[in-house]
């Protein structure tokens, strides 16, 4: 009893203290869970989501992209955007993962039922499986009734016209990003949010994009070339009508065409194009009043410099008047009038014409040509006819339209007139006068010389063909790989088009008596597609009119 | 017991006559809980890493087996017994988490966890409630006798326990306990100015932390300023406290737990908050604010100074865990490594709490049939 008595004296006050300051931490306990569920109440009734479509994961948000559309130049759509299912897995929910890869390996081709199985034992909760399925084939999977499987609504770039204009138009990637040609040179346009619903215009015609490639994969096949350029080209405004480079590939399909495919001939190979720069060098010539055209040019040897011979292919062994020269297509010739130009006039005139830098033209492939740097008395020989200078077909097409439209030079340009307004502007590059001149003898040349089998009756084309031996692996020039093309514009005494047809490597037939020159290959060619593509575009047939190139015709002796 | 006729005398009639058997029931309430939490969460983690889906519900299961009559053994115990398990346990889990500091692997940047067999034990689990028993008993010694030097033997554990929680590192318990130890120390009688003057070193010790360790600093960085860093675990938890509204998405429905990280343990409360709704979370909160209440309640008219400072000092431990936990998910506070007491999966986590709601049990065992006046007229 004395114990506990002093037991109690002893610990009642600190005891009661414990006491009070335990009812104190009660009430701290009990106010600090009142404010966790004050919170509680705050996030899910005064926060409340409701029932979000928004998944929590960004990883299964839509997959969705805008991007204008692409049209030619009477609004038929070469590229344009569509949703599109894109199949994905949880790997956790796949219910039975064997069997489903083998029913997915069913229905989606290319994939193979071990491979998609590897990605069910993923440790993930987000697999890819397939983009842009079928509707087919979306209710094929859905037939499965697998819940580990699902569909995003994703974005697909689609070309309706699939290899048509592939090369110009490029292709865009699985986020919509431009990869390559047009899609790549307007990216930001075309994704731009304020001109998503306005097409993009484009200077091609799809039905003559049509025909020219129709023709010249028949050509390129006929002839065993192992590529193709062709052009159809306003010569006034510079609006290429078509494109085509072939060997091609399906736009829709761009990640299985290979590199050969999709290399874009016209634009991003250059080539020592040949005999078509002599009406650049007869020209330039003419305009500088260097020569007339009834001058007589030493054709009778061939010319030896620095080690090297200037041959002619059909040659006449005498001297030669200026319409010889370009009719009978005169290597000796050429290089005498280049070098009465000089080293330095020529490469001046060659970059007014806009040989030597590359083609302002909007796709993202485009190649600088490639020049002397050090342009000695030989360089300018033989750039006269050609050679020693690469340069891209559509830098040779704006060329050589500026020759015969009056003298403007007018760069090349895919888009139409709506769409360009100020990016391009020509120049004058020679008089109007040697542009008449130069017609005349652009059409002698099919009338009397090496472009005859361009000719189309009732649309007197003009031209200059091109047979240019290919440098060959060991230096010097290799015989049997050319490179031929023809270079026509109609109607002759107006031209309001050009067309360029370009073989690598042809290979003569018996048809062709084993020739596989531009005469032989190309000319016919440019001929087929103006067949079909005058009518198309307006141009009026009529008779030839032989006194147009009275002038020049007089002037050419015919051969023997 | 005896006055009111019940002639039984064995320990368990003892033990059904004084438990406090409302808080058994609200303990078994949160366990039943706990499991079908962990059926919701764990399913989803479980994939993720690669196990079968229902691993950790079944281990959870075993391990609540196990909790249960951990926790009803230690209710039957006296104070007394109490006492002396705790100063046998707490050198083993000092040394334990001294062996944890020099071997263990390291686990996210931190040694907390002992490899034992298909299980990991983490020591500091056992080092909290053996250590508040044991300054709960130094405390409430010099009450007794004021002239025993006993409280600087319970600060002298509390400094080696805490330099070991530092080593670790693992500055959640650390906060735990020191809390814990800090309110054990008002009870006893601490002078104000001495607990203003601790509380003042606890913010000085929280702002060393914050200048000296980068993990601490990045937390806190994050929880203050939203757009500093990766405050993924914290948005979606919002998320899906947001989604889930009052009455909840649905058992099964949940869609931010897929993506929550540790969603079967630290973030368990979230998941209940999106399946279940808001209203479960509240139910949540009552059971333990109830256990709180209740057990501090009953400690109001205790006369043991021990049982008072002890008791007080576990159902804090409990308490405080649960309420950093909640707040934690509801971004109250900055994230911190805690677990919610008998949801969570874990079992350290789970036989620690049995450990500790079982000798709370014990300790406010008593005639639930005398009123306070009463058993002071009979001391």
């Amino acid at each position: 009893m004395i114990r506990v008595d002093r037991l109690f004296r002893l610990q009642r006050p600190s005891l009661d203290q414990a006491h009070q300051r335990l009812s104190v931490l009660i009430l701290l306990f009990a106010a600090g869970f009142l404010v966790v569920a004050g919170r509680a109440v705050d996030l899910g009734v005064f926060q409340y989501a409701g029932d979000p479509a928004a998944p929590v994961n960004p990883a299964e948000a839509d997959h969705r992209w805008q991007r204008a559309e692409i049209v030619d130049r009477r609004g038929e759509v070469l590229a344009t955007t569509v949703a599109s299912q894109w199949l994905y897995a949880d790997p956790r929910r796949i219910q039975k993962p064997e069997e489903t890869a083998l029913a997915l390996a069913e229905i989606l081709p290319g994939q193979t039922a071990g491979d998609i199985l590897r990605r069910f034992r993923r440790p993930k909760e987000f697999v890819w499986i397939e983009h842009n399925l079928t509707p087919s084939q979306v209710a094929a999977v859905n037939a499965l009734g697998e819940p580990g499987l699902n569909f995003k609504t994703g974005s697909l770039r689609l070309y309706p016209h699939g290899r048509l204009a592939a090369h110009a138009l490029g292709y865009t990637g699985i986020d919509g990003e431009g990869l390559a040609g047009l899609e790549k040179f307007f990216d930001r346009r075309l994704t731009d949010p304020a001109r998503l619903d306005e097409p993009l215009r484009l200077s091609l015609d799809l039905r003559v994009q049509h025909a020219a490639t129709d023709e010249l994969a028949l050509a390129m096949d006929e002839f065993q070339a192992k590529g193709a350029v062709a052009l159809v080209m306003d010569v006034h405004s510079g609006e290429l009508l078509s494109l085509v480079s072939l060997p091609d590939y399906n736009a829709n399909r761009y990640a299985t065409a290979t590199p050969e495919q999709k290399r874009n001939r016209a634009t991003y190979e250059i080539y020592e194009q040949g005999s078509a720069l002599k009406a650049v060098t007869i020209a330039a010539a003419l305009d500088a009043g260097l020569v007339r055209l009834d001058d007589r040019i030493d054709a009778t040897k061939p010319i030896r410099i620095a080690g090297y011979t200037i041959h002619d292919f059909h040659g006449q062994r005498r001297d030669l008047t200026v319409p010889e020269v370009f009719t009978y297509s005169s290597n000796i010739g050429s290089a005498r009038l280049g070098d009465t130009l000089g080293a330095e006039r020529q490469k001046r005139f060659f970059r007014q014409v806009g040989l030597l830098s590359p083609a302002d033209v909007e796709v993202t492939e485009v190649s600088a040509p490639r020049y002397p740097e050090r342009w000695g008395r030989i360089h300018t020989m033989t750039a006269s006819f050609g050679h020693g200078v690469s340069i891209s077909s559509v830098q040779l097409a704006q060329a050589m339209a500026a020759m015969v439209n009056g003298g403007r030079l007018q760069p090349a340009t895919l888009l139409a007139d709506a769409d360009r307004q100020g990016r391009h502007r020509g120049r004058q590059v020679i008089s109007p006068e040697t542009s008449a001149v130069m017609r005349q003898l652009m059409r002698v040349a099919v009338v009397k010389g090496t472009g005859s089998f361009a000719d189309v009756p009732g649309y007197r084309v003009a031209g200059k063909t091109s047979t240019a031996e290919k440098p060959g692996q060991t230096g010097g020039y290799d015989h049997d790989r050319v490179l031929s093309s023809f270079t026509g514009v109609f109607p002759a005494e107006t031209p309001r088009y050009l067309v360029f047809a370009m073989l690598d490597e042809p290979h003569g037939t018996e048809a062709t008596y084993q020739f596989a020159g531009g005469g032989w290959v190309a000319a016919p060619t440019v001929g087929k597609i103006i067949a079909r593509i005058g009518p198309l575009l307006g141009v009026e047939p009529r008779p030839a009119d032989q006194t147009f190139i009275r002038e020049a015709a007089l002037l050419v002796q015919e051969k023997d | 017991m005896s006055a009111l006729g019940r002639s039984d005398d064995s320990v368990l009639a003892r033990w059904w006559w004084t438990v406090d058997r409302w808080m058994l029931v609200m303990v078994f309430a949160l366990m039943g809980a706990g499991l079908i939490l962990t059926w919701a969460a764990g399913p989803w983690v479980a994939r993720t890493i690669g196990l079968e889906p229902l691993h950790f519900v079944k281990r959870q299961g075993v391990f609540l087996v196990l909790a249960a009559v951990v926790m009803l053994a230690v209710s039957l115990v006296s104070p007394r017994q109490i006492r002396r398990a705790a100063c046998v346990l707490l050198p083993v889990s000092l040394l334990l988490m001294l062996v944890t500091v020099l071997a263990a692997p390291e686990i996210n940047g931190s040694q907390r966890w002992l490899p034992l067999g298909s299980f990991t034990l983490q020591p500091s689990e056992l080092f909290k409630p053996s250590f508040v028993v044991f300054a709960g008993w130094m405390l409430s010694a010099k009450i007794d006798n004021p002239n025993l030097p006993s409280w600087r033997a319970a600060a002298a554990v509390y400094i080696a326990g805490a330099a070991l929680l530092v080593l670790q590192p693992d500055f959640g318990q650390l906060v735990l306990v020191t809390l814990v130890f800090l309110g054990q120390l008002t009870l006893a009688g601490l002078p104000f100015l001495w607990i203003s003057a601790l509380a003042v070193a606890g913010i000085a010790g929280l702002g060393l932390a914050y200048l000296t360790v980068p993990h601490v600093a990045s937390r806190i960085d994050r929880f203050i300023d939203p757009s500093s860093g990766d405050t993924l675990q914290m948005d979606r938890a919002l998320e899906a406290f947001r989604r889930g509204g009052l009455l909840g998405q649905g058992p099964g429905e949940g869609e931010v737990k897929r993506h929550l990280p540790d969603a079967h343990t630290d973030y368990i409360f979230a998941v209940a908050g999106e399946e279940f709704g808001t209203l479960a979370a509240l139910a949540l909160l009552a059971a333990f604010a109830v256990i709180v209440v209740r057990a501090l309640s009953d400690l109001l008219d205790e006369e043991d100074p021990f049982i008072v400072i002890a008791g007080a000092g576990l159902v804090m431990l409990f308490g405080l865990q649960a309420l950093i936990n909640t707040a934690v998910n509801l971004a109250l506070l900055p994230p911190k490594g805690m677990t919610l007491p008998f949801i969570s999966y874990g079992g350290s986590s789970l036989l620690t709490l049995a450990l500790t709601m079982g000798m709370v049990l014990a300790l406010t065992r008593r005639n639930r049939y005398l009123t306070a006046p009463l058993r002071e007229r009979r001391a």
